[in-house]
Formats: C-alpha cells, structure tokens, sequence
C-alpha cells in the first residue's frame, strides 16, 4: 500500500466520522434553521443532504473544517437560494423570493445556529396537520429518521407514509403553517398536540416490551430525547415535564419486563430489583418540579400514576384508592378507551370483580375496542376473577388472536390454561 | 377492500419444533383465525400441504410441461393463505402483524383487483 492511499483512507474516515458525528448532535437544528427560514422543509432536508454528500467529497482532501455546522449550512444555504433561483420564478412571487433569500443570506452572521427545533416541532404538530402524520413528521424532520423506519415503527407501508409526509411537508409550505413557539394564551394547547406526537413515538417504541427491536428501541430513545429537548427550552411547562417523567418511569422498568427466556412478566410480577433505581429517581423528582408550577394536566397525571404503581410494587402499600382517584381525575382531563380499561382493573382491586365488569361494559360500546387486545385481556381477567370461567376462556382466545407480540400470547395462553385445569388465580 | 395474505415460511421449521411448541403454534392460530371472524373479516383461509405436493405446470406452444415441485425453489415457502375484507392497507397490515406467521417466517399482503363495483 502506498503512502499516500493510506493517507487517503484516513482522511475519507475521518471524514467520515465528523460528518456522522455533527449529523447525530445537530440534524435537527440546521434543518430547523433553514426550514425556519424558507417555510420548505422538503427543501431544507434536501439541501442539506447535498451538503452532506459535498462534505465526504471535500472533508477528506482539505481536512474537516474547524466548524463543521457552519460549513455545512453555508453549502445548504448556497444551494436552496441556487434551487429557488433557477427552479421556483414562476411559483414564487419575487416579493417572497427576496424576503427568502434574504433571510438566508442574513443568518450567516450568526456566530452560532439558533436552536429553533421547537418552531420546527410546533409546525410540525399544527392543527392544520393531520393527527396521525404529526408523530411520524417530528421524526423524521427533528432526528433525521427515514420513512422505511418510521412506517414499520406505526405499522404502514413504507411508500404510503412516504406520501403522507411528502403532503405534509407541502402543507406546511403551501398553507403558511408558521414556524415560531406560539403566544401564552394558545401555548399550552398547542404544546399538548407536540406533546401527544412526542408521546405518540414513545407508545410505538414501547410495543418493544423487552428492547430486542432495535428499531422499536430506538424510537421510545428518541421520544424521550426529544422530550428533553423540549424540558430545556421550554423549562417553565409543567406538562412537557410530566410527559418526560411518564416515559423514565416506563423505560426504567425495561429490564424486568421479559425473563431471561423471553417470557412476558406483568407489572405485578416484576422484579423490582431490575428497574434502574436512578431513573425513577429523575422521574419522580421531574413530577415533584413539575407539581409545584401548580397547573395539573393529563401528562403529570399519568405520570403520577406511574409514581403510584412504582411505590405499590415496592412497598407492597395497597394504593388502590388513590389509583382509581387518578384515574377518575385522567378521565375527565383525558378520558379515552385505553384509560377506560387500566380503570377497570384499578376498581377491580378496590371493589371486586362485578363492579370492575359493569364499567368495562360502559367501555365496550365503543367498536374500536373489538380488535383491541387490552380490551379482551382485561376482560379476561375480571371474568376469570368473578368465576365466570367459560367467558373468561373465550376473552383470553379473543386477547391471543389480537395480540402481536408472541411472548405476551404466551402468558395469556398460561393464564387461559389455568382455568381450563380448574384452578383459580 | 380484500387483501391476500399469503404465508411463507421454512418448511423445516415446523419439524425442529418440539411438541409443546407445535401445540402452542396450533393453539395461536386458532386463537388468530377465531379474532378474523370475529371481527368479521375473514373471507377465506387454507393451510397448504408442503410443497413435496406440488407440481407446476406451463403450457408452452401449446404444449403442456408438467415438472414435480414448487414454482420457486425457495428456503421459504408458502404454507397458508388468509383472504379478509377490511378499510384499507393499515388495517391489513394491522392484522398481518398479528398472524403467527409472521413471527416465525414472513407474510405478503396484497390487495385484491376488484372489479368495477
């Protein structure tokens, strides 16, 4: 091997290195600053794609640049004002074009990028947004996360959710969708929907019981880093914080949730040796922070539930009182089907089976429920527990035929067989 | 909408099973095709026999070629199908995320040409 091609791998490598490094830690700023800038999100992840690509092709003859973000947005930069020249005259009005370019050209005196990844998450989470895009589109325009990822995380084909945010990124610009962190008097409400999203990723990563998916793994990761994200610039919302505390909470018990066989264990039956002590540290002092900013919301209600749940399971304190009280309070902050049945249960325990049962029935006229593998696991086990157990054996078929996730079949099927043998649980 | 949901797997696989798990594979998709019908979705489903049954035949130039096996000579094969009749792809691809088969091979899903009307 020749000097000069060893020298040359290098460079390429560590080209390579500091372009992936600069990707992981800032993505999601540049493409929020140009996009802030242009309204275009399509273009802004294009643009800097490309300057992506120009840096492995300069970085290893000329050496990495002593600011990498900078250059990289200098290129960017360059080449939307390039593709808005030539390409957009007659969709732009040149009024529009100036104020764009403008715009551009002026933010290069900024010693350093503007972290607008907040305005990005806003209009990404407008009302004006399809609900169900809104989670996927934080995704992929904050972290970068490609379609194909993002598509099996929600369960859809990978060109159907390609097309989903294609017209989302085109309602953004077309509609004027703005891109700033909105006033007081609307704050809290539009935080809610970029919370809902945020919180929206971490419930498909957290289909993932054991973490073995790397892909579902990284999604709850991800929620979670970009609920800090939000804890920091936004320090003074208490929901933002509650939201935060709900998802350590469950994360810190990912160890404990399958055996070392890959068998599903319930909350219950956890270990509670195996949850990260530490993290639930941090999540209980974020609910405490987020308690005392005075303002009770769904997050820091579900996120106090969590609290509830951790405290029973290792004090072995029966706080069921105060667990349906919660549950009573999310109902009306956020009633829902899911919260619905988690009450049932938590009435179950305070009084008897038959009373849980009569509210599951208020539940089951909604007909979502009819493929919801909870609704049936649930029901399962209140008629197991009231003796009704022939129900009860048809509830578990129901709650294993909709189930996904093999090892949770599994403990249904040990949980079925009990009856059949005749023994109660 | 109706969609083919075709299964396919590695035909060894159901052998290296032991009993129990043979059982329980039995049992899951049982549980599966009750939660189709209860849902009423299912339109049709069949369990092909292994593919040491099949044969493919090709009419070429009018003449017929009969040859012993599978079209594709493939590690996985198709072993089932299941055709239901739901609101769109998510929906499909909801359920085929729940069959037990695609947790031990993989599952197509394809929509079916509808006719007009």
């Amino acid at each position: 091997m020749k000097v000069g091609e060893g020298q040359a791998r290098m460079g390429d490598e560590q080209a390579r290195n500091t372009a992936e490094a600069v990707a992981r830690r800032s993505y999601g700023k540049l493409i929020a600053f140009l996009a802030a800038r242009t309204r275009d999100v399509a273009a802004a992840e294009d643009a800097l794609s490309e300057a992506f690509a120009a840096a492995l092709a300069d970085w290893p003859v000329k050496g990495c640049p002593a600011n990498p973000e900078a250059w990289l947005l200098t290129v960017a930069r360059r080449r939307t004002i390039d593709v808005y020249r030539g390409r957009r005259r007659d969709e732009i009005a040149s009024e529009e074009m100036r104020v764009m370019t403008d715009g551009l050209e002026a933010a290069r005196r900024d010693a350093e990028i503007p972290d607008q990844r907040l305005a990005l998450m806003f209009a990404c989470a407008h009302p004006a947004i399809e609900a169900s895009v809104r989670s996927p589109l934080i995704l992929q325009t904050v972290l970068g996360l490609d379609a194909k990822k993002i598509a099996s995380a929600f369960l859809t084909s990978p060109a159907a959710m390609s097309k989903r945010l294609v017209r989302a990124k085109d309602k953004i610009r077309q509609a004027g969708i703005p891109f700033c962190v909105p006033e007081r008097e609307e704050l809290g409400e539009r935080l809610d929907t970029v919370l809902d999203a945020i919180y929206g990723a971490f419930a498909e990563g957290w289909t993932d019981g054991a973490g073995v998916d790397s892909v579902r793994r990284d999604l709850a990761e991800e929620a979670i880093f970009l609920c800090r994200v939000v804890t920091e610039l936004l320090p003074g919302e208490p929901e933002a914080l509650g939201l935060l505390a709900l998802m350590l909470h469950a994360d810190a018990r990912r160890g404990a949730r399958r055996t070392a066989q890959g068998e599903y264990v319930p909350l219950a039956e956890q270990d509670v040796e195996l949850w990260d002590a530490e993290t639930i540290a941090e999540a209980e002092e974020l609910l405490r922070h987020a308690s005392g900013m005075g303002s009770i919301g769904r997050f820091q209600l579900e996120g106090a539930l969590q609290s509830a749940h951790v405290h029973r399971c290792r004090t072995g304190d029966s706080n069921w009182a105060e667990v349906v009280d919660l549950y009573d309070a999310l109902m009306t902050v956020a009633g829902s089907p899911v919260i619905a049945i988690n009450r049932a249960l938590a009435i179950a325990e305070l009084e008897g089976a038959g009373a849980a049962l009569a509210t599951l029935e208020e539940v089951a006229r909604d007909a979502r429920l009819a493929e919801y593998e909870p609704y049936w696991a649930a029901r399962a086990e209140l008629l197991a527990r009231a003796g009704a157990h022939g129900e009860a054996r048809e509830a578990y078929e129901m709650a294993i035929g909709l189930e996904r996730d093999a090892s949770v079949r599994g403990w249904l099927r040990k949980r079925q067989a009990t009856l059949t043998s005749g023994q109660k649980s | 909408m109706q969609y083919l949901m075709m299964l396919y797997a590695e035909e060894a696989g159901w052998n290296k099973m032991t009993k129990e798990e043979q059982q329980q594979g039995v049992a899951a998709y049982g549980a599966y095709t009750e939660a189709l019908k209860k849902a009423g979705v299912l339109r049709s489903s069949n369990r092909l026999q292994p593919v040491s049954a099949a044969t493919t035949v090709r009419v070429a130039n009018g003449k017929p070629q009969v040859l012993d096996g599978p079209y594709v000579d493939s590690k996985e094969q198709i072993g089932g199908y299941y055709l239901i009749d739901v609101a769109d792809l998510d929906a499909a691809i909801s359920w085929a995320a729940r069959c037990p088969g695609a947790g031990h091979g993989t599952v197509e899903v394809r929509p079916v040409w509808s006719m007009g009307g």
